[in-house]
């Protein structure tokens, strides 16, 4: 038992102290303020440049070795429906409908600055590379899919058709190809520069420079700058990005900020409950025992007392036992003597005159 | 002659309520080797927008919630000394421990690779991760609870020597139950402080793990009067005189508690709305309901708790713990599943399959054949006549 309870606190200090030197620090007094990995890198996405033509899609689905789709990726006309991530699709263009135009929006994961899976994953199956890619380790994943909750872009996918190796899926921001120098699949396969891979720094740079000059084709707003507390992957656009599938109600807050408070309250309960409830079992206790002590007490003095009254009682009851007998005793004698004058007077009966002494010693 | 009795003692057996019982746990089997074999796809509803169905709303969330009369129970005789709800004690904590038991069992359905989840705790301890401290919580006070339950047993078995031994530690597990309690109870709560863009603004509140943990108090104090009131309908011929002479005052003593409680939780409901000023949202639909559930589930049994405690109105209190747990339920699936993903079309919310609905009637089945067994064959809710003058 002690044993198991100071790991267990081991292990919360140990918590509190991840919490700490995380990209966020919990609460505490700190003001630190976590700006991402230096050279973390990016793809900037302008969405006024895509043409929805699926080459992305295409590419991303060759680089990863995933299965083909039931339609070609030159058919176009899957764009009209809405879509989403799944477990072998980690990239979908959406088509919106504005005014006399479509707009075209590329979804895949963002690469968060401070991932909400990562934060969330219980076994650190998910990590952010100095380079900005967020990866996924599926040696350990143990397939809660809290991740996929946490997401707010609702881009993890599950593989539910899997019976023994069921894993998470997403987009790797192609991890391995940009280990080996080369580009990620989709940014290498734009045919209008609609995406552009670089130090995510420059991006913003280069995206806030495209705004500037062209501000009637574009609104003043880089999506992914500070949406979840940034993103690897940013997004200029001319239309409205709530009206293209992109929600701008996601606050700037990053995951880990958001449960950084409750995370921070777990060493607190673990060093002060004990000694709140050990203090209310003492003193329980203690009213117990006062109570019982004075119980005690107050049975003795009840028990004095009554022995007390029983004394005054009985000693009076013999006072009157023997003033009783004392008065009996009187009586008698009188009674006999009386008795015996009046045998006496009797001379004539004196053969029985021996009864009456008799009598009288019996009582 | 062997055959005489055994015959005798099936006939009762066969009652309406155990043939469907095993009905439950027929298919139960049948759903199991399906989840096993096919996939979580081949009988769950879940998609890649609601990876989360009735297996974590009702057997995680409710599952937990509903077995923190352990804790409450406890707690109350003795850390609080309340000695006369000793007679509570053995029942509430072999609910928590089966609660608890069936709750890790469900995540075996619920979890990819099942075999994967001691990985948490001993491989790669994922410490950021509010599902990490719950996994930690639930492994350990799971540990806890047998512990406490197992006196129990020993008494059954007739194994004094390490009886005595494990009541020594009873005050240091009690306080280390209700510690481990209050995490993971309001972890479980904390793990939506992540998502308030899915979360409807009216369930989602900074406070959420206070919410989960306040409520999770009059969770086990309900569940322990309503699982009282269906231990005396049934197996009432296994109480002794105190048992029977106790219940009384557990249920009036429980109610009251019950009552004030609810009472403070409806309070620090209408707290956060205000912190958050979600007071608007109060008038659209998920507004009605959110009342439905804060005075329709909450407020209303408070009062009527506070009612029945006052008449010392036995079946009005029962009734109410009743609709209390109902209530927990309606929160605890609220904020799991109604309120969550509140912003997509209907056609990508998540209803779950009958197959689902299958497998969580199994566990419940599971629970009360194991409670059953365990009540009929060791001293739960009389005491042990080898060691009845003890306290």
């Amino acid at each position: 038992m002690g044993i198991s309870r100071r790991k267990f606190l081991g292990w919360f200090g140990g918590l509190s102290a991840t919490a700490a030197t995380a990209a966020t620090s919990a609460i505490a007094g700190s003001n630190h303020h976590f700006k991402g990995h230096p050279d973390t890198m990016g793809v900037l996405h302008d969405i006024n440049r895509c043409i929805g033509c699926r080459k992305c899609e295409e590419a991303c689905n060759t680089v990863n070795e995933l299965p083909k789709p039931e339609k070609p990726f030159d058919d176009l006309s899957v764009l009209d429906q809405k879509r989403r991530t799944h477990a072998d699709v980690y990239t979908v263009v959406n088509q919106f409908q504005q005014g006399k135009e479509k707009v075209h929006v590329k979804k895949q994961c963002n690469h968060c600055m401070e991932p909400a899976c990562a934060s969330a994953c219980f076994v650190k199956a998910f990590k952010k590379m100095p380079n900005g890619s967020v990866v996924y380790d599926e040696s350990v994943c143990v397939g809660c899919r809290y991740c996929m909750i946490a997401c707010p872009f609702n881009i993890p996918a599950y593989d539910y058709d899997s019976v023994l190796s069921p894993k998470v899926t997403k987009c790797t921001l192609c991890h391995p190809r940009v280990q080996k120098g080369l580009l990620p699949g989709c940014v290498e396969a734009c045919p209008k520069e609609a995406l552009i891979y670089g130090n995510r720094k420059e991006l913003i740079k280069i995206a806030r420079k495209r705004i500037n000059k062209h501000p009637d084709q574009y609104i003043d707003h880089i999506y992914g700058e500070h949406e979840m507390g940034g993103t690897s992957w940013l997004y200029i656009s001319g239309t409205p990005f709530s009206e293209i599938g992109m929600r701008e109600d996601l606050g700037v807050k990053s995951a880990p900020e958001l449960t950084s408070g409750p995370l921070s309250a777990v060493p607190i309960v673990v060093g002060l409950w004990p000694v709140l409830l050990t203090g209310v079992y003492a003193i329980s206790k203690r009213k117990d025992k006062v109570a019982e002590e004075e119980k005690a007490e107050a049975v003795k003095a009840a028990e004095n007392v009554a022995e007390e009254h029983l004394k005054n009682q009985i000693a009076k009851l013999k006072l009157e036992a023997t003033k009783e007998k004392e008065a009996a005793i009187k009586k008698e004698v009188t009674k006999a003597l009386e008795e015996a004058a009046k045998e006496a007077e009797k001379k004539a009966e004196a053969k029985a005159a021996e009864a009456a002494p008799e009598k009288k010693e019996d009582e | 002659m062997m055959e005489r009795t055994s015959r005798i003692s099936l006939r009762p057996m066969m009652t309406p309520f155990n043939v469907m019982l095993g009905i439950i746990l027929a298919i139960g089997c049948v759903l199991t080797v399906l989840r096993f074999t096919g996939g979580l796809s081949v009988v769950t509803n879940l998609d890649d927008n609601n990876p989360w169905g009735i297996w974590i709303g009702f057997d995680l969330l409710c599952g937990v919630a509903l077995a923190a009369g352990g804790y409450t129970t406890s707690a109350a005789c003795y850390i609080f000394g309340l000695k006369r709800y000793h007679s509570a004690v053995r029942p509430a904590i072999l609910t928590a421990f089966l609660g608890y038991a069936l709750v890790v069992f469900a995540l075996h359905y619920d979890v990819g690779r099942p075999w994967r989840l001691p990985f948490p705790i001993f491989w790669q301890q994922g410490t950021t991760s509010l599902l990490f401290e719950v996994g930690l919580c639930v492994f350990l006070y799971l540990t806890v609870l047998f512990i406490e339950f197992t006196p129990a047993a020993f008494e059954w078995l007739g194994f004094s020597k390490l009886r005595e031994k494990i009541l020594k530690l009873t005050i240091l597990l009690t306080i280390f139950g209700v510690v481990l309690s209050t995490l993971h109870q309001s972890s479980l709560g904390a793990l939506y402080t992540i998502v308030p863009s899915k979360l409807h603004p009216l369930w989602y509140s900074g406070y959420l793990p206070v919410y989960f943990f306040i409520s999770s108090m009059f969770a086990g104090l309900s569940m322990v009067i309503f699982e009282g009131s269906l231990a005396h309908k049934y197996l009432h011929h296994k109480m002794d005189e105190t048992h029977l002479r106790e219940s009384e005052g557990v249920v009036l003593g429980f109610g009251k508690a019950a009552s004030f409680i609810m009472a403070g939780y409806v309070a620090i409901k209408v707290i956060g709305l205000a912190v958050d000023n979600s007071w608007h949202y109060l008038f659209t639909g998920y507004g009605a309901w959110f009342l439905l559930e804060l005075i329709g589930f909450v407020a209303l049994p408070s009062f009527v708790y506070a009612i029945g405690v006052r008449e010392k109105n036995i079946r009005l209190i029962q009734r109410t713990a009743l609709w209390s747990v109902l209530g927990i339920v309606l929160n605890r699936f609220n904020i799991s599943l109604i309120a969550f993903n509140w912003q997509l079309p209907t056609s990508e919310r998540y209803f779950p399959s009958w197959m689902e609905i299958g497998v969580s009637l199994f566990i419940v089945a599971i629970g009360i054949v194991v409670y059953r067994f365990i009540t009929a064959n060791m001293p739960i809710l009389y005491e042990h006549p080898d060691y009845r003058s003890e306290h």
